[in-house]
């Protein structure tokens, strides 16, 4: 593949770049910020190695002697033959080369791209949860099943939901575990309903995991403002139908206002409504699924509960629901013993070390007969689950409401400054996210995929683009509660710039980016010729 | 409040700005009566210092492996984790992240997943890796909705060492679309290759192997592949990558689909998750792969850089015809396992293997000797060993706890059939002193 | 000016089907492969394979699109284009020509009447442009 460009270590020009046209005065040239190119196979050298072992304790250690050869590998994997200093090296200049929150405003709408507290990170890594093994017997893992429990009663309350699974490893395996748990209701009542009703501005996800459950998804058509189109909802409810999902605040940022009648209508002919919390940040302390008459709903706990991202994972997606479906929630359900003493107190005044009196006791409770099985081998991601709980109790109840709350002033006050420039998805006020239209750019041959490049090099991570549907070159804004006033308007007035610019001279959006390690990229020719692993320089790399 | 910037005072100014009141202004399209109108009932929050506090006194409560000798396996294993990957983890630019939809501010993380893809393909032998899946036991559910769709077969061949846990996440995933697992009985502790033959037909998309096998056991895979490809079924194995610098390579024993629990690659045992599901398949199953895809390509000016690839098989593009529901990958683990493969390296996995499998076999040894102990089944094991004891396993393990030794897991809540039965895992992190120690104690709790 | 050519015969889902003797040649308008973008990959049956009147039979995907292909007519495919394999570029530099899919052996007589003639097809996609 590529050779590295000559002198190209980070800040050297390149000789090979022609002078950046259009490129604004004072900002780096791409010949300045050509930055680092190797993968780690690159680096290596036959005999380096970074691992330290000791020597075989017992006295057969010879592995021909103890197993059959056939079992044995013929050929060595080529794994790469690096030191240590070459693995810190890399990594760390590979990590220079992301945009994340720590370093970027990173306004992914209905990501929730929110600030991940250090603290969570301290206390996922103590031993005593880091290094606990999954089967350990549950009288020596009382700790992390009862975090496990909180976590989940806490989130119940959050939602308004009678239960809690924190097994689902990401949303999409809670929305798949929801709708599982739908139809395993509706076998169970003795009914066979064949297909779901999902709006055209849904996630991917919620039709995709629709399908895996086996039921016919019906795409239902969103009013122009992403609101329920009402009169088609009520066209398709029927007894085939099995169950309606939504997102609230729906995928414009916006607020059903017919929510409750919504689901009535819905229950009303025994269809289960779905939630999608993907958008919990925008309701915490006013509004609670539950209280709405959701049956169902999950949570993303790397969005609104601060887990990180990670580059694209892990997450965590429990699944909340009502008492009609908690027989056919995901095995194990943990389950809590009170103590001889005292039986426990209101939660609101529950001491944080319940040891004084009888202490409870946790356990995993296999028996569940109508369970709809398992999301993943264990109990959950249980590293993030660590992170969420400690998230909670360092926010309390108001520090919660206090996230919403903040989080909707500070999109707002995006959409308000960006009005005059960017066409609204639908009129506001918005919720915690909004949905503006590069509608009037597009005319002038500027489309959504070229402002978030120029948004690149103005040192922002750009928002969603294209989603939802439904909104013609959509840009899904979510800044979230953890930003402050400042970034909001260093990020308004670069938005309102390439608003001029696309006006102006549209050619520095084309060309842009050109501060970031490397410009635009061939996304054909990745498709095409799939070239999906490295190979040494003799063989090709295409598969 | 820490986490949030704004002051009552720029509050206000934006509010000004918005030309609303108050912050409740805005929530004025929200229905009253949907409205909570009570505090939600949370504990009080805790200042950073109370609450390390209370954090310390629920991790002390648990039988960590760092305070004691961890003997458990049976999908999670307590391998070494080398030093410099939580350093190298904690970066914000990778932990920070999110996936990479716009990949020029994102080449760090894309070519991480690029190196995953390469390593994981090259030990276990296949072509093609993805950029990972949840864990070991969603990865087997995707592989077996993969060969339902590519053979058009709604059958799934579940040999009787594969991971119960694992077989009812299949079960779970296929309940919708009617897939139907059948078993193929248990020989000497591995899969009985007569009834194997008897459970293969003309409607069965796969079977499924795992190796080592619950019980430890070492599978004849290669046997296995021919068995399914005569059936014109596919053969998916279920592996645990750590073991593969020693173990032959799934792709050379004819597996169509490999699939794992990669948690041993450097990922923390951290109660069961999160973990690093391993997927990797031969070239013919490219488009059908779930789950993302990082490839390399070119830039406007020629220079290679890194894209997600193959989208257009994904949820976001697919919907409801897309290959899988999956969206998020577990990229963080994944990062840790490329930074493990890459500090062990050629050498270092190797010795990893010989090291876990040299001091199974020693622990096999002294164990079985111990008077009221057996070892259960005669197939060839790697690190990990079937024990029959006189007494019942829980009671001997929660005894054993008393020494801070984790000693295996007991089988009866997996089979009943084998309920005299514990399950012992030996990594290259038990040394012969705690080998030697277990050994004793064990001795005094079947006397 | 669409580039809708006069004696081909259309689909509503943008195939083109030309009849050559008692064959049917297959594929996707230029109209079709302007909305995907560059096509990356087309799936096709086997030869051999039954199709039916407006039955998926494939698939072609862009890199940020996928689209069902429909069979305008029932029955036989008698010939596949392979090419397409290592160059599904070809779609969208020649759709009418080196970019066709199939070659359907019709099963059943008249069903080619059922298409839309050139101009109806024009008007077809007049309308949905925007």
């Amino acid at each position: 593949m590529a050779e590295e460009v000559r002198g190209a270590a980070e800040g050297e020009p390149s000789e090979a770049l022609k002078p950046v046209r259009g490129a604004a005065e004072g900002e780096p040239s791409a010949a300045s910020k050509r930055s680092y190119d190797k993968l780690i196979f690159e680096l290596s050298s036959p005999g380096r190695h970074a691992f330290s072992l000791p020597e075989p304790d017992v006295p057969k250690s010879d592995v021909q002697a103890l197993l059959p050869e056939r079992h044995l590998r013929r050929q060595p994997a080529e794994l790469p033959e690096v030191s240590e200093v070459d693995v810190i090296r890399h990594y760390s200049r590979l990590s220079r080369l992301n945009y994340g929150v720590d370093t970027h405003f990173y306004p992914l709408g209905s990501c929730t791209m929110k600030y991940n507290p250090r603290i969570n990170e301290d206390m996922a890594r103590l031993p005593g949860f880091g290094a606990l093994h999954p089967l350990a017997p549950e009288e020596a893992s009382q700790g992390a099943l009862q975090l496990m429990h909180e976590l989940a009663a806490d989130l119940a309350e959050i939602a308004g939901m009678d239960a809690v699974s924190l097994q689902p490893a990401a949303g999409a395996q809670g929305e798949l575990a929801g709708v599982l748990m739908i139809r395993a209701y509706h076998l169970a009542n003795g009914e066979r309903r064949t297909k779901v009703l999902i709006p055209d501005s849904a996630h991917g996800t919620n039709p995709a995991s629709t399908a895996i459950a086996g039921y016919r998804v019906v795409q239902l058509k969103s009013e122009a403002n992403g609101e329920v189109d009402v009169l088609d909802l009520e066209r398709n409810l029927d007894d085939e139908t099995a169950a309606f999902m939504l997102t609230l605040p729906n995928t414009l940022g916006m607020f059903e206002p017919r929510i409750i009648e919504i689901i009535e209508m819905c229950h009303a002919k025994g269809v289960q409504v779905y939630m999608d919390g993907a958008n919990l940040n925008a309701i915490l302390g006013i509004v609670r699924p539950g209280d709405l008459g959701f049956d169902v709903c999950h949570f993303n706990l790397h969005k609104t509960f601060t887990t990180p991202h990670g580059g694209g994972g892990p997450g965590a997606g429990p699944v909340g629901v009502k008492s009609h479906l908690m027989p056919f929630l995901p095995t194990p359900v943990v389950t809590r013993r009170e103590g001889r003493a005292r039986r426990s107190r209101r939660r609101a005044e529950r001491s944080v070390d319940a040891k004084a009196g009888g202490t409870p006791t946790y356990a995993l409770d296999w028996n569940r007969p109508k369970s709809i099985g398992k999301l993943q081998t264990f109990w959950g991601n249980f590293g993030m689950l660590v992170r969420a709980y400690t998230y909670l109790r360092t926010m309390g109840p108001a520090g919660l409401r206090s996230v919403s709350d903040n989080a909707v002033l500070n999109a707002n006050y995006i959409m308000k400054r960006l009005e005059a420039h960017y066409d609204a998805g639908a009129p506001g006020p918005c919720m915690h996210e909004c949905v503006m239209s590069a509608r009037r750019q597009k005319k002038l041959g500027v489309t959504a995929l070229d402002i978030a490049k120029r948004l690149l090099d103005l040192g922002f991570y750009a928002p969603s683009i294209y989603f939802p549907l439904i909104v013609e070159e959509a840009l899904m804004i979510e800044p979230t509660e953890t930003e402050s006033k400042e970034t909001l308007d260093e990020f308004c007035d670069a938005m309102i710039r390439i608003a001029k610019e696309a006006e102006e001279h549209p050619a520095v959006i084309h060309d842009a980016p050109l501060t970031t390690p490397v410009r635009r990229l061939d996304q054909t020719r990745a498709a095409r010729y799939p070239d999906l692993r490295w190979r040494p320089p003799a063989e090709s790399s295409r598969v | 409040m820490r986490y949030i910037s704004n002051t009552p005072a720029q509050q206000r100014e934006m509010l000004a700005t918005i030309g609303a009141g108050t912050i409740e202004d805005l929530l004025a399209r929200i229905p009253q009566k949907a409205r909570l109108s009570r505090p939600l009932a949370l504990a009080e929050p805790l200042a950073e210092g109370d609450l390390v506090r209370h954090m310390r006194a629920l991790a002390g409560r648990n039988a960590d492996a760092e305070s004691f000798a961890c003997f458990l396996g049976a999908g999670h294993y307590d391998h070494a984790i080398p030093s410099p990957i939580n350093h190298l983890i904690s970066r914000g630019e990778f932990f920070t992240a999110y996936t990479p939809y716009q990949p020029e501010a994102s080449q760090g993380t894309l070519r991480t997943i690029y190196e995953y893809q390469t390593m994981i393909a090259e030990l276990t032998g296949m072509d093609v890796a993805n950029a990972s899946i949840y864990d070991g036991g969603s990865a087997l559910a995707e592989a077996a909705l993969m060969a339902r769709d590519i053979t058009g077969r709604n059958e799934v061949v579940m040999t009787a060492g594969v991971h119960p846990l694992s077989r009812r996440v299949v079960e779970t995933y296929g309940q919708g679309l009617g897939l139907q697992l059948r078993t193929a009985p248990l020989g000497d502790g591995i899969t009985d290759a007569d009834g194997l033959r008897k459970a293969v037909s003309g409607k069965t998309a796969a079977i499924v192997v795992q190796s080592p096998n619950l019980f430890g056991c070492l599978e004849e895979i290669a046997d296995a592949a021919a068995v399914a490809h005569e059936a014109g079924a596919l053969l998916i194995a279920s592996v645990d990558p750590v073991n593969l610098g020693v173990l032959e390579a799934p792709g050379a024993q004819g597996v169509d689909i490999c699939v794992g629990e990669g948690q041993g690659l450097g990922v923390p045992l951290g109660f069961g998750g999160p973990n690093l599901g391993v997927l990797a398949v031969k070239k013919d199953f490219i488009r059908r792969i779930p789950g993302r895809l990082a490839g390399a390509t070119v830039d406007l000016d020629g220079h290679r850089g890194f894209v997600l690839t193959l989208q257009a098989r994904e949820q976001h593009i697919r919907r409801e015809k897309a290959t899988s529901n999956i969206c998020t990958n577990v990229a963080l683990c994944a990062l840790m396992g490329t930074i493990y493969m890459s500090i062990m390296g050629k050498a270092g996995l190797v010795r990893v293997g010989e090291l876990s499998t040299a001091k199974a076999h020693y622990a096999a040894e002294v164990l079985a000797a111990v008077p009221g102990v057996r070892l259960r089944f005669g197939a060839p094991f790697f690190k990990e060993f079937t024990l029959a004891l006189s007494k019942p396993p829980e009671r001997v393990a929660r005894r054993l706890l008393k020494d801070r030794i984790l000693a295996g897991v007991p089988l009866a809540r997996f089979d009943r059939k084998l309920r005299d039965c514990l399950v012992v895992a030996v990594t290259e992190r038990r040394t012969r002193a705690e080998i030697d120690a277990f050994a004793a104690a064990l001795a005094k709790a079947v006397a | 000016m669409a580039n809708v050519p006069k004696e081909l015969k259309y689909t509503r889902e943008h195939e083109w089907a030309k009849v050559e003797g008692g064959r049917v040649r297959v594929g996707i308008t230029a109209f079709a492969q302007e909305q995907l973008g560059d096509v990356v990959f087309v799936e096709l049956p086997k030869k051999g394979a039954k199709v039916a009147q407006m039955q998926s039979f494939g698939v072609v995907e862009s890199v940020k699109a996928v689209s069902d292909l429909f069979a305008p007519i029932a029955g036989d495919v008698v010939e596949v284009n392979t090419e397409l394999t290592g160059a599904p570029e070809l779609v969208n530099q020649d759709p009418y020509g080196r970019g066709w899919m199939l070659v359907i052996v019709p099963e059943v007589p008249g069903e080619l009447d059922l298409l839309l003639s050139a101009d109806q097809y024009e008007q077809h996609i007049a309308g949905s442009a925007h």
